[in-house]
């Protein structure tokens, strides 16, 4: 039965065409990218089917790899929130991989299957961390994923090298803090399979436990340093900025959203709502922690001249918006960290592909390139400009669905300093936009003050990356009008118990 | 004082896992060599694998192998407390060479830096990226 | 129920309608005249689509149709009541008399980027159907959105210097105050009371505190700014670069009556009109409404630029149709429904006759106009018209409104607002009235307009002259607009 083995082909497809790149893709660049699309479609259909038998089935599909029976064998656990992180991890890995053909041949023109290789590496990472039942295991795949992102970043151009190696020691320290923790739990409880951990971990002597604590600090620690949240956050603009276009379309929107969506996993499958906010309590703190992030994200990005630097500030506040929402301990707020997730992957995705675009065509990264980009590149910046509202958070875009809930929620606890960050932000966010809008809506002036009005010869780009880039910019309309369905079924199936 | 004294032996190899860590960490944050950097990271990753193996350890017990374990109809109950948990030293063994293929990554793009920039000082780098 | 005699979908066809015509308009950009052929078989079907259930309304009915079930227990729905459809008969009429308009002005001047104009001339006319027959606050604050940001492209058209600084005020207040201050209280609002549909009892259960319901009701009333209340008003001189149709059909008519549009929907179907008097709410409107009225016309006074002289003028008439509605009695309220329409038809005729002016002399201050009557008696003429009805005087429609909504303030007993509308009145007359006068009566010698100068061409001419005419209907014939806001207040 070809059916009840999909889990392990999310996760197959990308492993082997990588394999096969490396093999056969070496004289041939076609050949690559072909075999690239092929395990990302393969990921992509698996990850569907996945999807749709979690939500037709009654509850979670566990998988066990090579037959062992949990707690002693790994297993993949699928239910509705890995479901559908899986879903649009891969999604976007499609998406990513067949804009990826222009970008890569002009950025890196050698060996390019090297760069495929890794790529479908770090699209199993991911798609690995996601699946996996068993916190060891996801130590590992955690690091698969970020020694093919320190490759990638690395191809980058500029400061690409000494920014990736900084990302290296932040990202290895955060690994091994998670690694650190992992052991901690080890040692009180003598299991690594997350159900067979929350079983042991609910009882009271558990949680009053310094050790668990301590595991429990180690590895959020860890995960913040990944996810880059305030104040770890300062790795990532340098490392992601200067990475090639296609590189910081794959990464910025999946490993800060699938460090946020680990970072979920284990506050409620390994530990409990009731050992977080109860036992520990810090969601006050947390949500102040949050509310800096998004704060700080956000007027970093209002100061950066760089396009792609200013995004990566956004998607530094971004993370504070789900942190948040998971910390505000009730379950509209993390009904909107959980739908953010789905969101912001394709808002940074579309906004990354249209700047990607953007510089592709005029070879400029500085807000000036969006000159005249309204004529020149009507679809990309039509694209742009349904991200950034979705960024803002103006309907019916997701954007504004997901600002809804975790605002809802916010009032809900009273935290009303995360509505008024939340809000800031969307002000913040405006600015920038609108800022880039008037670069691009108004040509330079003469003496006078007046618009020049030259011609501006229509120069899109090609078809390859307008697909993708509009595909991710409709998603983010279809996402939010059916925002309904979504919430109903699916999200508020990944509500914890407790919430 | 002779509480904490027991308190410190008793648990000996964690303080000496704990003190690695942080030579490690110093390393990384504090050195202005990148080279050092990578030391103080290997040398931090190394101590979480020690941490690791030495909670596996039991007073007594032999390594986890079982003589004759195969072909013996009657499957009796293992005493656990014969052998050390080999659990944690399978994990260690993936642990390792992940933390090698992190030191060989570190390393190339530390080779790269130094042909970019001449040099593996992060003072000097900073200063030449700068002017 | 009877059954309905139009199709249950036509509130949101009338919305959709001018969003179909944007791909045609783009698509016969090449050939101007099919190009605004679209625009008008849009606005005519519009219309149209719009009147047909007008019969249906004015009987007393009202006709609910859901757009999209959005979120879970909320849904976009369209509502069309007797406010609404005053709102959107005024809207949707005056769309196709600015449309020609626009072509006489647009090509007069061989403006650039006209099928941009077009179309997002289009865009904004659905979103301002889509706020007057929004059913639920959600769907309010969609299109409400939606008209900020299709109009900014039309209030930057020039794209110079000074439309990009007014563009940006524009978006900085009409943003910032929707993000930052309607959108958070209607979120306060959904958590408290579990519901955005517009009622006529209001929504807020016994025993919110009155310091909650004071914050939210400021919320809203500055948070939906394009009304203009004082301190968030000057997005609205500064959107004066646009050219000048769309400063007539948005800034006297689209974009700020969607504000005050949207003010009173909080009012009358959020808060409700009992609760407003009962917590004693309707005095805070009144004051921040008067304050504003005041205000705005004495700065009003000092505007040499005519077109930022009409864009104070508006400020204190949309005071004055909250302050109306902060009265909180049914004559009040209906008298500033009513005055959403009576204003609008007073001020687009001054909105057209200044466009006017300026396409046949280029002049744009009030102190280059002495004698300007004698060149363009027609213009002149329909700018009286427009004045008079502002002001309030017969025999225009601003006086039936002014009329109820003065008597609205003996009702709820305050005399004070009377006083208010008193001396604005005289403001009013103030700021207008000399600049007719000076028009028509000077000497051969204070006159600035030799001999050359003629009527702008018949585009730019007949619309406020057709304008005008209507004002003077309204006066003889004010039922079809009185009945709407009768209806919506009887039910």
């Amino acid at each position: 039965m070809i059916a009840a083995q999909t889990p392990i082909l999310i996760l197959l497809a990308p492993l082997f065409s990588g394999i096969l790149i490396t093999i056969f893709a070496q004289k041939s660049k076609n050949v690559a990218f072909f075999l690239l699309i092929l395990g990302m479609v393969g990921s992509f259909s698996a990850a569907c089917n996945v999807l749709l038998q979690v939500l037709q089935g009654s509850g979670p599909i566990h998988y066990r790899l090579g037959d062992w029976p949990p707690p002693f064998g790994i297993e993949l656990v699928i239910d509705h929130l890995s479901g559908m992180v899986l879903f649009m991890v891969s999604g976007a890995a499609l998406l990513t991989a067949i804009y990826s053909k222009h970008t890569v041949e002009v950025e890196i023109p050698d060996r390019i299957h090297h760069y495929y290789t890794l790529y479908t590496l770090l699209v199993s990472g991911l798609l690995g961390m996601v699946a996996t039942g068993d916190v060891f295991n996801l130590y590992v795949l955690l690091e698969i994923s970020a020694l093919s992102s320190y490759a990638l970043l690395a191809r980058g151009r500029g400061l690409a090298y000494i920014a990736t190696f900084k990302y290296i020691i932040i990202g290895t320290i955060g690994a091994s803090f998670y690694l650190l923790g992992v052991g901690y739990l080890y040692i009180k409880t003598g299991t690594l399979n997350m159900a067979d951990l929350s079983t042991m971990l609910a009882t009271p002597e558990m949680h009053q436990s310094p050790s668990i604590k301590i595991g429990f600090i180690f590895i959020i620690l860890g995960i913040w340093i990944k996810m880059a949240f305030f104040p770890l956050q300062g790795w990532l603009p340098n490392a992601y900025s200067c990475a090639s276009t296609t590189t910081s379309c794959l990464i910025a929107p999946l490993m800060t959203k699938v460090s946020v969506y680990i970072m979920i996993r284990l506050m409620f499958s390994v530990f409990s709502a009731d050992y977080i906010f109860k036992t520990l309590q810090w969601q006050q703190f947390m949500v102040w922690m949050a509310c800096i992030a998004i704060v700080v994200g956000s007027v970093s990005a209002l100061a950066q001249r760089n396009l792609k630097r200013m995004l990566c500030y956004i998607v530094v506040a971004e993370v504070g918006y789900m942190v948040g929402g998971v910390w505000l301990a009730n379950s509209n707020g993390f009904s909107g960290a959980v739908y953010h997730i789905m969101s912001d992957v394709m808002m940074t995705l579309c906004l990354f592909m249209a700047v990607g675009a953007v510089i592709y065509k005029t070879g400029e990264t500085s807000l000036e390139a969006m000159r005249g980009i309204f004529r020149r590149m009507p679809i990309t910046a039509a694209a742009f400009l349904v991200g950034g509202f979705s960024i803002i958070g103006i309907p019916p875009t997701c954007g504004f669905f997901s600002k809804w809930y975790l605002i809802t929620g916010a009032i809900e606890t009273g935290q009303f300093h995360f509505v008024i960050a939340l809000l800031f932000s969307s002000l913040i966010n405006a600015i920038l936009f609108f800022r880039i809008i008037e670069i691009g809506f108004f040509s330079p002036f003469d003496e006078n003050g007046h618009g020049t009005h030259q011609v501006i010869v229509v120069n899109e780009a090609p078809a390859m990356m307008l697909v993708p880039m509009v595909i991710s910019a409709a998603s983010l309309i279809i996402i939010g009008l059916y925002t309904r369905f979504l919430m109903s079924n699916i999200v508020q199936w990944t509500i914890p118990v407790g919430l | 004082m002779d509480n904490v004294l027991t308190y410190i032996v008793s648990g000996y190899n964690y303080w000496a896992a704990l003190i690695l860590i942080m030579i490690g960490m110093y390393g990384m944050i504090a050195k202005n060599n990148l080279l050092k950097k990578v030391i103080g990271m290997s040398i931090f990753q190394s101590a979480i694998i020690l941490f690791y193996i030495s909670i596996s350890y039991k007073s007594n017990a032999s390594i986890p192998i079982i003589a004759h374990g195969h072909g013996v109809a009657d499957h009796t109950a293992i005493d656990p407390n014969l052998y050390v948990n080999p659990l944690p030293h399978v994990l260690m063994l993936t642990a390792i060479v992940v933390g090698v293929a992190t030191l060989g990554v570190a390393l190339a793009v530390l080779q790269k830096i130094y042909r970019v920039h001449g040099t593996i000082e992060e003072d000097e780098i900073l200063e030449s990226i700068k002017e | 129920m009877d059954q309905i005699p139009f199709i249950s979908a036509t509130p949101a066809l009338a919305i959709l309608v001018s969003l179909a015509a944007v791909p045609l308009i783009v698509l016969s950009s090449k050939r101007p005249n099919l190009r605004e052929f679209w625009t008008f078989a849009a606005g005519g079907i519009k219309l149209l689509l719009i009147l047909s259930m007008a019969g249906w309304i004015l009987a007393g009915n009202t006709h609910t149709y859901e757009l999209w079930k959005i979120l879970p227990g909320l849904s976009l729905k369209l509502k069309v009541d007797g406010f609404g459809m005053l709102f959107a008969l005024v809207a949707s009429a005056l769309w196709i008399v600015t449309s020609v308009y626009s072509i006489g002005y647009m090509r007069d001047q061989k403006e650039h980027a006209q099928t941009r104009y077009f179309c997002f001339f289009a865009i904004a006319l659905s979103a301002t159907i889509g706020v007057a027959f929004a059913g639920n606050l959600l769907t309010l604050y969609l299109f409400y959105e939606m008209l900020s940001l299709s109009t900014y492209s039309l209030v930057t058209h020039h794209q110079d210097e000074e439309a990009r600084g007014g563009g940006r005020k524009y978006l900085t207040y009409l943003l910032g105050t929707s993000i930052g201050l309607a959108l958070p209280a209607m979120l306060i609002t959904y958590n408290i009371t579990g519901s955005l549909e517009f009622s006529s009892l209001g929504v807020f259960p016994e025993g919110v505190s009155k310091g909650m319901l004071i914050l939210l009701l400021l919320m809203f009333v500055f948070g939906f700014s394009k009304a203009g209340l004082m301190p968030f008003h000057s997005w609205l001189p500064g959107a004066m670069v646009a050219p000048t149709p769309v400063s007539a059909l948005l800034h006297a008519v689209a974009v700020v009556k969607v504000g005050v549009f949207s003010v009173l929907r909080i009012f009358t179907g959020i808060f409700g009109i009992d609760l407003l008097a009962a917590q004693d709410l309707n005095t805070i409107i009144c004051i921040i409404a008067s304050f504003t009225v005041i205000v705005s016309s004495c700065i009003a006074l000092t505007q040499d630029n005519l077109k930022r002289r009409l864009a104070f003028s508006t400020i204190g008439q949309l005071a004055y149709i909250i302050l109306g509605a902060g009265l909180a009695s049914k004559l009040g309220v209906t008298g500033s429904m009513l005055h959403i329409s009576m204003h609008a038809f007073g001020k687009i005729t001054l909105f057209f006759c200044a466009g006017a002016i300026f396409v046949a002399t280029g002049k744009k201050y009030i102190s280059e106009m002495v004698g300007i009557g004698r060149r363009m008696p027609i213009t002149m003429f329909a700018f009286f018209i427009g004045s008079l009805s502002i002001i309030g005087l017969p025999p225009t429609g601003g006086m039936i409104s002014k009329l109820l909504m003065v008597r609205g303030a003996m009702e709820a007993d305050m005399a004070w607002v009377l006083a208010v509308y008193l001396v604005s009145s005289f403001l009013n007359a103030a700021y207008f009235l000399p600049i007719v006068y000076k028009a028509f009566f000077c000497t051969e010698e204070e006159s600035l307009f030799p001999q050359e100068y003629n009527e702008a061409p018949v585009c730019c001419w007949l619309p406020p002259v057709i304008t005008a005419t209507v004002s003077m209907i309204l006066f003889f014939f004010p039922g079809l607009f009185l009945g709407f806001a009768q209806v919506m207040m009887s039910g």
